[in-house]
């Protein structure tokens, strides 16, 4: 159960539109199945009304999409920020990409998001409606009447099973109050695939890799990923709709990706969730976040708007590439 | 166009053709996919060798060269003047270098041949992507910086001003002059130090062409070769400079009296407002703001009352003032060790052990004794004296505690010390204790051997192992390497040829002006035999020990080859500026800095520009801006950049691309 009611939001949005402050806001729009949750600009109260949700499912990142929306109009636009997601707001920030100014960020309290998969493994895929039922979801399927009893806990999402913060990193008011920043047992899948033999590690992201099937989903949803001209959709870039020469070119899609957002990404976890195929990607960004952490002390991306990440600035006690290698280890 | 590229194998004598096969690789890499024309020739580089290359362009019609030959650093200005003589542009140029990255690493000469033939690959995948370049001109500022006040900072400034530039000195401390201010007399003609320096002090204070801003830092520099912006922090010295006589009253009347002395090193005390010594220039007062009781805690102002000139002023804040500059000098000099990790020697434990430096102010007529040898704790004479040397110098075996290198003047100083010692007071018996005496200067040798000879100083081949203070003793314990045995001194006095190492100020200083350093803090030449005043920072030259030990005839005579240097540059009105530069693609560029926080150069920067969309709007992006002439062709932007639209002119990502294609082919 979130701690903030769907009403309270809207009430409070509604308020906002009325006063003229914004003219539009960034949120949850109810689809087709409860956990089908879509991003949506509501421009009135009775939009909102309708079609605004707020609850287990409402997974989708905000941030990337300011990028587009402040440049529509001069008029400001309010956005739902869960507090991983105003570490991506900072960071586009930090990166010039959208105006502060058209702006009016609503951080909303969060208690996790459920992961529909999961669900799905429990229940078969025939689900009719989901209902909030305390800590509970109660699933209704096209098999019985009675609904499954599922408690949210079993099937939160992976990245809120090791949500690194509850506090917003950036707001101009919240709803729900603030939390703490968790201390997170991220990085411990990472430690295990680190732990693998050579061969073992190939083995894992042959299994996982090889599944994609190059829909572009994560590059599409992640806030990092915001140049102008994807690479793999330029075609001076020698690399758009190239077919792979080899079995292991497709990988080096997801490993460039990683390479190129190293730095700026705020493990967000969108990457993952948005993966029709289940491939745990933000398991390569938190390498490269771990790595970070170890060779230049603890950075977070986003924490601070203005920060310099390591990896594009220079400090006379950078480690020594040589005396890197092993560092991670530790 | 398609290219028509000519590859060109030098032998260089048999450097090259001994351990290449230069005729197959000719033959190999003319059966290249673009290359009409493939020779190879003993001497590329000779005028017979550069014509084959001048005809060859003209006859084969050539759109680009290779030159298969030694590194780009030695001979690529010569091939692409060659290239523009015969009318292409000299960035179709491309050196495979197939000496110092070949021949010479290899001792097969089937594998060198085979690397040779992949390194021309590469360079042909290069060059046919290369496109010709126009150099453009950037202009010089006419006026030279010289960071450091000493006899290196002091002769360079001297030697440039003379060539009519203007040059400015920074110096941190209150006065210029340096180390050799504090020296008494100077190895191996024993003249005085400050006799032969002080007219130079004088006439660096004098010359109009001079101006000095003492007591002041470099706190940030800019820009480039001939166009440098020098920010410099003007302490505050809490005394007008312009208004001080320089009578010293106020430096006699201050009541705060218990101030050590830094330049005699602590041995003695001056008072809070001070002048470091008689000869100081600029002769101005400054106001020690740790003791001063006016700046502390508001009461005294005594100095104030006293000034005729008016010249106090307790309101005076730092000032930062920003110049532009065409060269900077680096001459920050050096400082002893500190002793502090030579415990064994018990430098902390009694006043009587001593560094060098120390010992030549207890021997100055200006110093903390007026010259006479007294012992520090007693102002008794010493009647046995110890000296140590390579203390924390040579400490191959042991490098976290002292330095690797020689220091260079030890061995001479204390020769000096041990001889003068001998002279003044002959009862006096001086031992030397050392590794090695390394004597290679003009008449170095012939005024050790007087030292040993004829002046009695018991040279010892060991180091002393300890050194313990028993009453008013000090028990030196040593090896006698040659007669092989232990000996037990009761030294009066122990000193210590304490190591010297580069001011702790060359490192930040190093950073803010890009210019490499080694690993112990001296500043790197551009070429440690042909360019030994050069920083391979363009425009940044060295000067003293900054880049390395070395004696006053040797600073001085660097001092003046920087400054050489330094009017060799500004006497060109104008530069020829690299065009292998950075250029952004706008339509890629989404705005993000990352280029421009790591640009070492300060080139790039953002604007708003109007776009016309695909779609007809017309929108406002931010995108990155790089300024040619001050772009130094570096390429760190090319790599921050997240999106790929910094390019480098020259060394684009596709030519480097090719060129690792062509050597996984």
């Amino acid at each position: 159960m979130q701690k903030i009611s769907r009403f309270d939001i809207i009430n409070r949005l509604k308020d906002l539109l009325a006063d003229g402050n914004v003219d539009r806001v960034l949120g949850w729009k109810k689809g087709e199945f409860r956990y089908d949750v879509t991003p949506h600009v509501f421009t009135s109260a009775q939009e909102l009304e309708a079609d605004f949700v707020w609850g287990d499912f409402c997974g989708a990142n905000f941030s990337k999409y300011l990028i587009k929306e402040t440049a529509k109009s001069d008029k400001k636009v309010a956005v739902l920020l869960k507090p991983c997601d105003t570490y991506s707001f900072n960071q586009l920030l930090t990166e010039h990409r959208f105006d502060r100014e058209k702006v009016y960020a609503v951080g909303v309290a969060c208690d996790g998001m459920a992961d529909i998969f999961k669900i799905k493994k429990i229940t078969g895929d025939g689900i009719s409606d989901i209902k909030e039922n305390g800590e509970d979801l109660d699933v209704y399927t096209i098999y019985d009447e009675k609904p499954v009893k599922i408690k949210k806990t079993d099937v939160l999402s992976e990245r809120c099973l090791s949500c690194k913060s509850k506090k917003h990193a950036a707001y101009d008011e919240l709803l729900g109050g603030d939390g703490d920043v968790l201390d997170s047992n991220r990085f411990d899948e990472v430690a295990k695939i680190e732990a693998m033999t050579e061969e073992e590690r190939y083995a894992f992201w042959q299994g996982e890799l090889s599944r994609c099937i190059r829909c572009n989903a994560c590059r599409d949803v992640c806030p990092a990923c915001t140049c102008e001209k994807c690479v793999f959709d330029n075609p001076n870039s020698g690399m758009e709709n190239k077919s792979p020469a080899n079995e292991f070119e497709e990988k080096l899609f997801h490993i460039i990706r990683a390479f190129h957002v190293a730095g700026r990404c705020t493990d967000c976890g969108e990457c993952s969730r948005v993966c029709p195929q289940r491939i745990p990607l933000h398991l390569l960004n938190r390498k490269f976040i771990k790595d970070i952490n170890a060779f230049y002390g603890e950075y977070q991306a986003g924490e601070v708007v203005g920060s310099r990440a390591p990896l594009v600035d220079f400090d006379k006690e950078d480690v020594e590439p040589k005396n890197a290698v092993g560092k991670e280890d530790k | 166009m398609q290219q028509r590229i000519g590859v060109f194998v030098c032998h260089c004598g048999t450097n090259i053709a001994a351990t290449v096969d230069v005729s197959a690789v000719a033959a190999a890499l003319g059966r290249e996919p673009g290359v009409v024309f493939a020779r190879d020739y003993q001497y590329m580089c000779s005028q017979a060798g550069q014509d084959m290359i001048k005809d060859a362009i003209k006859e084969y019609k050539l759109t680009g060269i290779v030159v298969c030959s030694c590194s780009p650093r030695m001979h690529e200005a010569t091939f692409r003047k060659t290239a523009a003589a015969a009318g292409i542009n000299p960035y179709m140029v491309e050196i495979a270098n197939i000496r110092e990255q070949c021949s010479w690493i290899h001792k097969d000469k089937d594998e060198g041949t085979e690397k040779a033939i992949i390194l021309g690959r590469a360079a042909i995948a290069k060059v046919c992507l290369n496109v010709p370049l126009t150099a453009g001109e950037i202009p010089v500022t006419k006026r030279a910086l010289v960071i450091g006040g000493g006899i290196a900072g002091i002769q360079t400034a001297l030697d440039i001003a003379d060539a009519g530039f203007e040059v400015d000195i920074v110096e941190k401390k209150p006065t210029i002059g340096g180390k050799m201010a504090q020296l008494d007399k100077t190895f191996p003609t024993l003249d005085c130090a400050a006799c032969i320096l002080t007219p130079k002090m004088v006439d660096a204070g004098q010359n109009e062409k001079i101006h000095i801003y003492s007591y002041s830092e470099v706190v940030s520099v800019g820009g480039f070769v001939g166009n440098f912006t020098v920010q410099i922090k003007k302490k505050a010295r809490y005394v007008d400079e312009t208004k001080c006589t320089g009578c010293g009253l106020c430096t006699e009347k201050c009541p705060v009296k218990n101030v050590p002395n830094e330049f005699n090193l602590g041995m003695d005390t001056r008072h809070a407002v001070y002048i470091p010594f008689a000869q100081a220039v600029p002769k101005v007062a400054t106001i020690d703001p740790n003791y001063c009781l006016m700046l502390k805690n508001g009461k005294c102002g005594l100095c104030s009352k006293l000034c005729g000139a008016g010249a106090i002023n307790y309101k005076q804040e730092d000032e930062i003032i920003e110049n532009k500059y065409g060269a900077i000098v680096a001459a920050t000099g050096y400082n002893p060790i500190s002793m502090d990790k030579f415990d064994e020697f018990a430098y902390s434990q009694s006043k009587d052990v001593i560094t060098s430096l120390e010992f030549e102010r207890l021997m100055n007529a200006a110093g903390p004794t007026g010259g006479v040898l007294l012992r520090p704790s007693d102002n008794e004479h010493p009647k046995t004296i110890v000296f140590v040397q390579c203390v924390g110098s040579r400490c191959s075996a042991d490098a976290g505690k002292g330095k690797e290198y020689c220091s260079k003047i030890c061995c001479m100083y204390t020769a000096k010390h041990a001889m003068l010692t001998r002279e003044k007071y002959p009862d006096t018996d001086v031992y030397v204790f050392y590794i090695d005496v390394r004597t290679p200067g003009k008449n170095f040798d012939e005024f050790y051997r007087r030292a040993a000879e004829q002046y009695g100083v018991h040279y010892i081949k060991g180091m002393v192992g300890k050194v313990s203070p028993e009453g008013k003793k000090l028990k030196v314990r040593g090896s006698d390497l040659i007669a092989d045995k232990q000996l037990h001194i009761d030294a009066d006095l122990v000193v210590l040829a304490a190591a010297i190492e580069p001011d702790k100020t060359a490192r930040p200083l190093a950073t803010m002006l890009t210019a490499s350093m080694d690993t112990n803090d001296f500043f790197t030449e551009a070429h440690p035999k042909l360019r030994p005043v050069e920083s391979p920072t363009a425009g940044v030259f060295l000067s003293g020990c900054c880049q390395g030990p070395k004696d006053i005839p040797e600073t001085v005579a660097q001092a003046g080859a920087a400054a050489s240097k330094v009017i060799g540059l500004l006497c060109h009105d104008k530069l020829t500026a690299n065009p292998c530069v950075a250029h952004s693609d706008e339509w890629m560029c989404n705005g993000c800095s990352s280029c421009e926080n790591v640009c070492p150069y300060h080139a790039i920067t953002y604007v708003e520009k109007e776009f016309r969309m695909p779609d007809r709007t017309t929108k406002i992006r931010r995108v990155a801006s790089v300024n040619p002439a001050v772009c130094q062709g570096c390429g760190a932007c090319t790599v921050a950049c997240p999106s790929g639209a910094m390019d480098l002119f020259g060394f684009s990502g596709k030519q480097i691309s090719a060129e690792v294609d062509a050597i996984c082919r």
